[in-house]
Parts: C-alpha cells; sequence; structure tokens
C-alpha cells in the first residue's frame, strides 16, 4: 500500500490541468468584482475626502479661535458661539432622553421579547418611523409640543422630536449589539448561579459597548446634521447674547434652560443660506459647516475612546 | 410515561439503577446520594433527545457519562442544574433529586440551585475580565463585597483550581482570556469553586485542550473529588477509565432518542460489561 505516498487518487485518466479553459471566466469575474468593489469603496472615501476638502478650503481663514468663541455680529464676521453652543446642548439633552430609553428597548428586544405579534408591530414600527421623512416629524413635534403643550419653540420640544426620529435606530442597533454577544458569555453567567437581571448588567452590556457605542454616534450624527426637525420645534432665529453665569435652568433667559428656543449649528446653517443677508453670509456658513463636519468627527472619535474606556472599566472592576 | 411504552426497549436494557458503589466488592454500606434522577426524558419540541434514564450520583464520587455523540449525555447532564430551562421547546419529565430535593419542582430558585451545582463547559468560557474578576463574579452576585472577603476566596477558589502559582502575579491585571486554554479551564474551574458548589458538573472539559493540560485537569477532578459530586460527560473512553469512579454508557435508540444502557463501576463496565451494546463501544466497534 504506496497509495498516499505520491498521486493523490487519480492513477490513470486525463490529468487535471493548471491552465483550464473551463477557470479562465471565473477568473475574469474575480478580478472584474475586485475592480469594482475597490472601486466602489474608493468612491466612498473620495466623496467623504473632497467634501472635508471642500469646506477645509473654503472655511480656510474664516475658522478662527475667534469665530468659535465670539457672538454672532451684523457687520463684522463675528462667531458663532450661541448656535455650536445650542448643537452641543441640544445633542446632550437628545442623547440623555434617547440613550437610555433606547437601551432599555434593545435590551427588551434583545434578552426579553419573544417572536409574536407585539414584537413584530414593534418591528414595523421601528422601521416605519425610520423612514418617516424628518420634516414630517418636525410637523408632528410642532403640533404636539410647541401648540398643543404650549410650550412653544423650545430646546425640550426639539430633543423630544429628534428622540421620536432617533428611538427606533438606537433600540435597533442595542438590539442588535446586545444579539451579537456571544450565547456562551450568558450561559456561563447563569450557570453560576447569577439571574438573569445581573448576568444582562455584568455581562452582556459590558460585552456590547463597541455595537452600542455604534449606535450612539450614529444616532449623535443625526442630531448634529438634523434641521427639519429643529425648525419646527427648536426654533430658528439669530440667537441672543446668552449668560452663562445664569444657572437657573427654569429661567428662558438662561443657555442652559430647556425651555427656551435653541437654533442649532446645521438650522443656523440653513437660515443663513437661504434667508442670510449680511456681508459675511458666505464666509459664515463655510466656516459653520466646517465647524460642523469637525464636531461630528470629533464626537465619534471620542464616543469611541469612552466606549474603550468603558468596557475596560465595567469589565474589570 | 407514554415515551417508554411506546419503546420498551431501552427501559429492558437499563441495569444497575440504585447507585452503584466505587468499590464492587465493599460491604453494603448506605452510599449518601447526592443526585438521583426518576425517569427522566428529555424532549426538544417532538423529538425526544432522552429517554427514561434513572441513575444515582453518589457524593464525592466521580461519574462518567459516555457514549456515542447524539446520545444524550450533555442534554442529560444540563437537567441537573437546569440549564435545559434555557432551549426554548426543552420539557423534562421525571425527577431530579439533589439530595432530597426535587430540582424540577417550579418552586425551586435556578439561581440557589446553580449556585450548589455548578457548570465547567467544553469550551473554556471565562469572561473578558480580569482573573481576580472572573472568580469573584459568582461571590460578587450574591451580593459579596468586602474586598478581604473576596481577596481570600480568590486566592482559595485558584489554589484549589491549581492555577494560583501562575497567576498570582498578575490576577488584577491579566484579563482571563489571555491565559492559554488549559488555564481557561482551570480559571473555570475556579470560578465555579468560588461558588461554594456541591455537585461540579464538566460537559466534556477537556475536550479542547491539548494531552498535557488535559492531564492537569484530570489530576484536578482526583483531587476535588474528595470535597466534590463531579459528573463528566466525555467521548474520551481512557478519559473516563482514568478519573471516574462509576460509569454510565448511552447511546441512541433507533429512533434517535438517547438511553442509558448500563451504568456500573467504572472497572467492571471496562473489563466485564452486562451489555453487549456497552461492549462494543468500548472495544471501539461501533460509536
Amino acid at each position: 500500500m504506496t497509495a498516499n505516498a505520491g498521486s493523490i487518487g487519480r492513477s490513470s485518466g486525463a490529468k487535471p490541468s493548471l491552465n483550464g479553459k473551463a477557470s479562465r471566466g471565473s477568473i475574469l469575474a474575480d478580478r472584474a468584482a475586485t475592480v469594482v468593489l475597490w472601486g466602489t469603496g474608493a468612491l466612498v472615501l473620495l466623496i467623504l475626502g473632497s467634501i472635508i476638502l471642500h469646506f477645509a478650503m473654503a472655511a480656510w481663514g474664516v475658522v478662527s479661535l475667534s469665530f468659535i468663541l465670539d457672538n454672532p455680529s451684523q457687520t463684522t464676521l463675528g462667531g458663532i458661539m450661541p448656535v455650536l453652543w445650542n448643537s452641543i446642548y441640544m445633542l446632550a439633552l437628545t442623547m440623555l432622553i434617547a440613550v437610555p430609553v433606547g437601551l432599555l428597548g434593545g435590551i427588551y428586544m434583545a434578552e426579553y421579547a419573544g417572536d409574536n405579534v407585539v414584537t413584530g408591530a414593534i418591528r414595523f414600527a421601528e422601521e416605519s418611523i425610520s423612514s418617516v421623512p424628518s420634516i414630517v416629524v418636525g410637523l408632528f413635534g410642532l403640533i404636539l409640543f410647541v401648540d398643543d403643550f404650549h410650550w412653544g419653540f423650545t430646546a425640550l420640544a426639539g430633543a423630544l422630536a429628534l428622540t421620536f426620529f432617533n428611538l427606533p435606530l438606537m433600540t435597533r442597533l442595542s438590539e442588535q449589539a446586545l444579539r451579537a454577544v456571544p450565547q456562551d458569555e450568558r450561559s456561563a453567567s447563569l450557570a453560576l448561579g447569577a439571574t438573569k437581571w445581573q448576568t444582562i448588567r455584568h455581562v452582556v452590556v459590558p460585552l456590547a459597548i463597541p455595537g452600542l457605542i455604534t449606535g450612539v454616534i450614529l444616532t449623535a450624527g443625526r442630531v448634529f446634521g438634523e434641521a427639519a426637525v429643529l425648525l419646527f420645534t427648536a426654533g430658528i432665529g439669530t440667537p441672543p447674547h446668552y449668560n452663562f453665569a445664569n444657572l437657573d435652568i427654569t429661567n428662558p433667559a438662561s443657555p442652559w434652560s430647556p425651555f427656551r428656543p435653541a437654533t442649532t449649528l446645521s438650522v443656523y446653517i440653513y437660515k443663513l443660506n437661504s434667508e442670510g443677508l449680511g456681508a459675511f453670509k458666505n464666509q459664515i456658513v463655510d466656516g459653520s459647516a466646517a465647524i460642523l463636519i469637525s464636531m461630528v468627527l470629533i464626537f465619534n472619535l471620542g464616543a469611541r475612546f469612552v466606549g474603550r474606556v468603558l468596557t475596560r472599566r465595567l469589565t474589570a472592576a | 410515561m407514554p415515551a417508554t411504552a411506546i419503546y420498551p426497549e431501552p427501559v429492558l436494557r437499563r441495569v444497575e439503577v440504585t447507585a452503584p458503589r466505587a468499590n464492587e466488592d465493599a460491604e453494603a454500606r448506605p452510599a449518601e446520594i447526592k443526585i438521583a434522577t426518576e425517569h427522566v426524558s428529555i424532549q426538544y419540541g417532538e423529538k425526544v433527545a432522552v429517554r427514561d434514564v434513572s441513575l444515582a450520583v453518589e457524593a464525592r464520587s466521580i461519574m462518567a457519562l459516555i457514549g456515542p455523540s447524539g446520545s444524550g449525555k450533555s442534554t442529560f447532564l444540563r437537567c441537573f442544574n437546569r440549564m435545559n430551562d434555557l432551549i426554548p421547546g426543552a420539557s423534562v419529565q421525571g425527577q431530579v433529586c439533589l439530595d432530597d430535593e426535587n430540582v424540577m419542582d417550579p418552586d425551586v430558585s435556578v439561581v440557589e440551585l446553580r449556585r450548589r451545582v455548578g457548570m465547567v463547559f467544553q469550551r473554556p468560557n471565562p469572561f473578558p475580565m480580569s482573573i481576580f474578576e472572573n472568580v469573584a463574579y459568582g461571590p460578587r452576585r450574591r451580593g459579596m463585597n468586602d474586598r478581604r472577603k473576596l481577596d481570600e476566596l480568590v486566592e482559595t477558589s485558584l489554589k484549589r483550581a491549581a492555577l494560583w502559582d501562575e497567576v498570582k502575579d498578575d490576577l488584577r491585571r491579566k484579563s482571563g482570556l489571555a491565559l492559554s486554554g488549559g488555564q481557561q479551564q482551570r480559571l473555570c474551574i475556579a470560578r465555579v469553586l468560588a461558588t461554594d458548589p456541591e455537585v461540579i458538573l464538566m460537559d466534556e472539559p477537556a475536550s479542547a485542550l491539548d494531552p498535557v493540560s488535559t492531564l492537569r485537569i484530570e489530576e484536578l477532578m482526583r483531587e476535588l473529588r474528595e470535597a466534590y459530586t463531579i459528573v463528566i460527560v466525555t467521548h474520551n473512553m481512557q478519559q473516563a477509565a482514568r478519573v471516574s469512579d462509576v460509569t454510565a454508557f448511552f447511546t441512541m435508540a433507533e429512533d434517535r432518542a438517547g438511553y442509558l444502557v448500563e451504568v456500573g463501576p467504572t472497572g467492571r463496565i471496562f473489563t466485564r460489561p452486562n451489555e453487549r451494546l456497552t461492549e462494543d463501544y468500548i472495544s471501539g466497534r461501533f460509536g
């Protein structure tokens, strides 16, 4: 028996050729796929790159420390501090509402809910709300919060409308992140006598943090960038000079209060670009756009960093 | 038992349903039975995975469950700590008694049960936490927060699992996942020991390990036997022969339901099995 010493299997008959014609078609298809896929990837990078490059060039000479820290001015370039503040404020307020609710919804969907009519309806609602145009969500916020509740244009109305808009995404992404945690980890915890909630709290959620952070980033990006929802809810206009020493959050004059109109950076860009009149209008728009892009990038990087720290803290403390 | 009424064969083939003793010739001393199952059948939906198994495990002994893949050994093992509860559609009939309590009773707290009946899985599955936190996980979940007590418990558990000397220098810095496969499995054993169990279930604990690590786990099992009752599922017959006091042989019926063929002292099962099926399996003629 020397069968496995030399040739494998075939001892007679036609030898398979290494450059058979049959393989030529599939090699071509393989090359074509490589080129197309590589090209698509390159296109994505090119689009992002050209957007960043365009605004970096347009904002050159406009963006400076005083552009970020000064109040808007009628006669000079001025700054965008109040609208930048509002963007950050709206982000924080919306995240404060949407992240916990979205996370709890995701935990319910991933760990508790069965596969039944109710969860089917929830999933259908998630998908539907996500595809409702944001201007419609804004209109709904206008009717409900601004008019029916008599809140007027307020940061809180804007944050709640943004939550409506973002909650389905946040819930879905949380659910996916939690489901991606291997079943082994849950079994290990339960087998040690941990309860279901302890298992979720101490094993599943910490392990899902990278995925949860992705959800937070995508949600946050939509808060930063969203203009349509906020036009009708948080208001549009040139903000007053804020007095940051006024810490009374019930006072609408305080920049810390959720009960005041809050024009954000993206709404401000929309307003200036469509109806602005000042001599520096174009520079301010370009500068604001550059700041907006930078904020999104900074937030994304920051969120990933926080995610890493959180994972370490939650799994090792 | 509708199942056994339809398929009487497995029941007829079952022998020695009472607790076998480690030494066959020993005088009849009252054996302390830790776990006893009575007519346990397990179904996944319509499919019967395990049919009518009754056996008893003596305290402070090692019982090995052997048999071909699909004979329901692991499924059967998982009813001791009710891990089958987690599988949708799984149902268990019959009684599983831990000491005198039926663990299948709906009033039983599975959390308490699983603390008393620990489990080591086939694939080492330490949490992605520090070595210390892995071992402290069980005690912490039961509210132990005293730092000194935890330190002490982690140290004793790791020493018992024969891992202390290898990890004592970076308990808190090193992740459980940074250990080798064999070390990870001993960490998982330490993690179970820290919850102070009475019974330890091991589901092919060495099947993912190299021979040296396997031997270390086996040595460890022999030591743990002094204080704990151990039930191990293994594919490795040499392993069953080396470590266990009692061996239970499972196989599949024609409808692919697993059943117990025979159970007896390991020495006898491997030299003079009562059943032809056992002999065929052990001598490698099938399975």
